[in-house]
């Protein structure tokens, strides 16, 4: 827990300097309220709920504000028939989800963590994604946006701490987004759940209380498929989304004490993901590293490695590398070793510096 | 279990809204849905017992037809109907009991016996199905049904008709290699064209893939199905999809996916975005006796009862599930009585005769739109054709079985002779109904045939809402590709 401590602190200069690159940075400064990453999700959905009268928010446990509390209030406030509890079935919520986002309402289903997801895989992977497809585009189900918190949080094990991204990255017609903060998170989710198509919007889950800045209090989105650079360097570009980035984030900032300069890239959007800004980045650096908490074989970042080495195989001046979660199931006791963490990071830097 | 609950008054009112349980305890439901067919139009019977007799627990202020003074009258029918379980059932109440003792338990107070005894798991006699003509298309006298007009009953008998002839043209067209796959409706044409006469096109369908008759019933035409079938450039789906996978938005028909039961849960959320918009429609979702034994059909069952959502499930039990008999899909007594165990109301009802299906669907249907609530509909029937144009059914069930149900309990005949009986229907409507319907079935296969199939460009949109980038790369990729290597690609396919 007293490194998560220090992530946050992290965060909280992370952002005092300003990375963000939005639109309303300026109105962040103006009215903007410190909260935390569920406050945040909490009144991103407020604004959808208050924005589009057509818009649901459901799920298991969801009318008393959720096991997160990111659906706190909403209930009391917008009526039990818009926010609503489920009974205890993920098939049967991502499935009714997708009937009432076919009959043109805004379908915001929460599935409490993701390592649950696994029962809704068919309604997600064989209908979601191609509702508007096999239909020739009579129809589509593009307002359902399912929510789920993933990764480590500490003391999770096996089923409370998987990032199951990647099953979702490698079907078409989903989009599948990751926010790394509590203004990210307000943006993106407002832009996933108006979004015209089926989203998977993964919420960090350990970041849920420990991550807190200034979010503004008004409705705004953050575009989608468009990565976002946080941190310029030259020497070696990183990759990586959701909580990930704090710990990324520490490694550039002790790999720059020994003068190595790193680009952090937030790719936000895991699918469609934005191939031009990574590509630009390892143009410029010529050496890419690829973190995450799900196993490393098949990973997203696996994808991630392949379209560079493509792109930009020429300009490469060491392999790729892939600092994930390990091959093992999510272990409890020894989360710590299966973790990406900082110094694998750190070292994996220096490696590809000095290959 | 009539004097507990008349004196158990406030036990009574803690249950009223689970009538889940109740049904455990005084198993009526399907017994009170299955005499709700009295109520026919000559208002003349004092059986009245719809739903609602439930009343002095369900108390449900929404049904029009609520018996006020019925609880005596109401109680003492259903013990008449009782069943030799039900009465095991009683007596473990009456016998045991502590009347004072209630075990008060989240949702409803349960009441407490000192009797060890399991409910038995099969009932003593099975869930009778409702009938209006018998085999050879005679009106059951006693049966109660709304009539049927001469017009409405001879638009489901051509619809029926078409529905076969197209069955016969396709699977033909299919065995000389000009589609690539077929499967047909036969021995549930019942099903398809009379339960589709009781909906109106403002309700929601959710198919399986055995009820293109609904689609046709609504007026998609033989053309768009032909398009379909041949993956032309008419066709709505674009050409991405195996034939039979039908769906128009303008005929409110979703667009079928194969997948098994995946319709169910979604027809839930279609239900309830009708509720919440106050609309004078239901969804209807149609199935398999296989479909009921996937996982999205009890999750659809129970977010329909607990979301209170006016959905209708149709289950059309065939007796098999490509070669698996309903003897190795499933035990207890088929899949209506798996709707009280959800608290949804439940039928079943003979799904070759017309006349039955019609009425079941229709009395369903203005339930679940005056009391907001799903019904499920169980009709028994039998697939006399093979599951698709991929399987041989005599390599696993009997040919004289299929036979039988071929001939001797065809829904079609069966229906042809009660309106031939009404004088409505005479050989030459027949004979000049089906050499028309064939003609325009030929005609519309040439068409199709003709028709170019869809562009490149349409293997790309309908991925999002607009292509991703991605994708633009792949199809600027794929054409140079073409370029290079001509002979590799179809053809017929504009590039």
């Amino acid at each position: 827990m007293a490194t998560r401590l220090n992530r946050l602190s992290r965060w909280h200069s992370v952002f005092k300097r300003g990375y963000s690159t939005s639109a309303d940075e300026h109105k962040l400064q103006r009215s903007g309220k410190t909260v935390n990453l569920f406050t945040a999700i909490n009144q991103a959905l407020s604004l959808a709920l208050e924005t589009d009268p057509r818009a649901y928010v459901f799920g298991e446990d969801v009318r008393f504000g959720g096991v997160f509390r990111c659906t706190t209030g909403l209930a009391d406030r917008f009526g039990k028939s818009r926010v609503f509890n489920t009974p205890l079935c993920e098939q049967g919520i991502v499935g009714f989800g997708i009937g009432l986002a076919a009959m043109g309402n805004r379908a915001i289903a929460e599935i409490q963590f993701a390592d649950y997801i696994y029962p809704a895989f068919d309604q997600i992977v064989n209908e979601a994604a191609k509702f508007r497809y096999r239909s020739g585009n009579q129809f589509n189900c593009g307002g359902l946006t399912i929510r789920t918190p993933y990764g480590a949080v500490g003391h999770g094990g096996h089923y409370h701490s998987q990032s199951p991204e990647a099953f979702f990255c490698h079907v078409p017609g989903l989009k599948v987004v990751v926010p790394r903060s509590p203004h990210q998170a307000k943006g993106l989710l407002l832009a996933c759940i108006r979004d015209p198509n089926p989203t998977i919007f993964l919420e960090p889950k350990w970041l849920y209380r420990l991550a807190a800045e200034e979010v503004p209090e008004h409705d705004y989105m953050l575009p989608l498929s468009q990565a976002e650079v946080i941190r310029e360097g030259s020497d070696i570009t990183l990759v990586g989304w959701g909580a990930q980035l704090s710990v990324m984030e520490q490694a550039c900032v002790d790999a720059e004490k020994d003068g190595i300069s790193c680009e952090l890239i937030d790719l936000r959007t895991l699918i469609p993901w934005d191939k031009e800004t990574v590509e630009a980045s390892v143009k410029k650096t010529g050496r890419l590293l690829v973190s995450h908490e799900a196993p490393v074989t098949g990973g997203f970042g696996a994808e991630i490695s392949a379209s560079i080495a493509e792109r930009c195989f020429l300009r490469l001046e060491a392999p790729v590398a892939r600092i994930c979660g390990l091959d093992t199931p999510f272990p409890l006791v020894f989360e710590p070793f299966y973790m990406p963490t900082k110094n694998k990071i750190l070292d994996a830097i220096k490696a590809t510096l000095n290959y | 279990m009539v004097l507990w609950l008349t004196r158990s008054r406030n036990v009574a009112h803690h249950l009223k809204r689970k009538w889940d349980l109740v049904g455990v305890l005084n198993h009526s439901s399907s017994l009170c849905s299955s005499s709700l067919h009295q109520h026919h139009h000559h208002h003349h019977h004092h059986r009245h017992c719809s739903s609602s007799s439930t009343s002095p627990i369900t108390n449900n202020s929404r049904d029009p037809d609520t018996v006020s003074s019925n609880s005596a009258s109401g109680f003492s029918i259903r013990r008449l109907e009782s069943t030799k379980a039900q009465q095991q059932l009683d007596s473990v109440y009456d016998d045991h009991d502590d009347e004072n003792q209630v075990l008060d338990f989240p949702g409803g107070s349960v009441m407490l016996t000192s009797e060890l005894r399991f409910i038995s798991e099969t009932p003593e006699k099975r869930i009778k199905c409702y009938r209006v003509l018998d085999d050879d298309g005679q009106l059951i006298m006693s049966s109660s049904f709304q009539e049927v007009s001469k017009e409405l009953a001879l638009k489901m008998y051509r619809n029926m008709i078409t529905l076969q002839t197209m069955d016969t043209i396709f699977y033909e067209a299919q065995r000389q290699g000009r589609i690539s796959f077929y499967l047909t409706s036969n021995g549930e044409e019942a099903i398809n064209i009379a339960s589709a006469a009781a909906f109106t096109t403002s309700d929601v369908v959710l198919p399986q893939y055995r009820e293109p008759g609904v689609l046709l019933w609504r007026g998609f035409t033989l053309q768009e199905f032909t398009n379909q079938c041949f993956g032309n450039k008419s066709d709505y789906g674009k050409g991405r999809q195996m034939p039979i996978h039908y769906g128009s938005n303008k005929l409110n028909y979703f667009t079928v996916s194969s997948p098994i039961a995946t319709q169910l849960p979604q027809a839930v959320g279609a239900a309830y975005s009708l509720k919440m918009d106050g609309k004078d429609a239901c969804v209807v979702t149609y199935f398999g006796d296989g479909g009921a034994s996937e996982g999205d059909f009890h999750a659809a069952l129970n977010f329909a009862a607990v979301l209170e959502a006016p959905v209708i499930f149709i289950c059309r039990n065939n007796g098999w599930a490509i070669s698996t008999p309903t003897s190795e899909q499933y035990r207890g007594d088929g899949i209506v009585v798996r709707g009280q165990a959800y608290g949804v109301r439940s039928i079943r009802v003979d799904g070759n005769d017309a006349l039955a299906v019609y009425n079941a669907v229709k009395e369903a249907r203005k339930m679940a739109i005056s009391e907001q609530r799903p019904i499920l509909i169980e009709a028994l029937t039998y697939r006399t054709g093979h599951h698709s144009t991929s399987d041989d059914s005599t390599k696993y069930r009997p040919v004289n079985e299929i036979e039988h149900w071929r001939v001797a309990r065809d829904p079609v005949s069966r229906f042809k002779k009660w309106v031939e009986r009404n004088g409505w229907w005479t050989h030459e409507d027949e004979s000049e109904l089906r050499s028309s319907v064939r003609k325009e079935l030929l005609n519309a296969i040439q068409v199709a045939e003709k028709a170019e199939k869809p562009p490149l460009s349409d293997m790309f949109t309908d991925v999002y809402d607009h292509p991703s980038s991605n994708l633009f790369e792949q199809e600027r990729f794929l054409r140079e590709t073409i370029k290079r290597h001509p002979l590799d690609y179809p053809p017929e396919v504009p590039v």
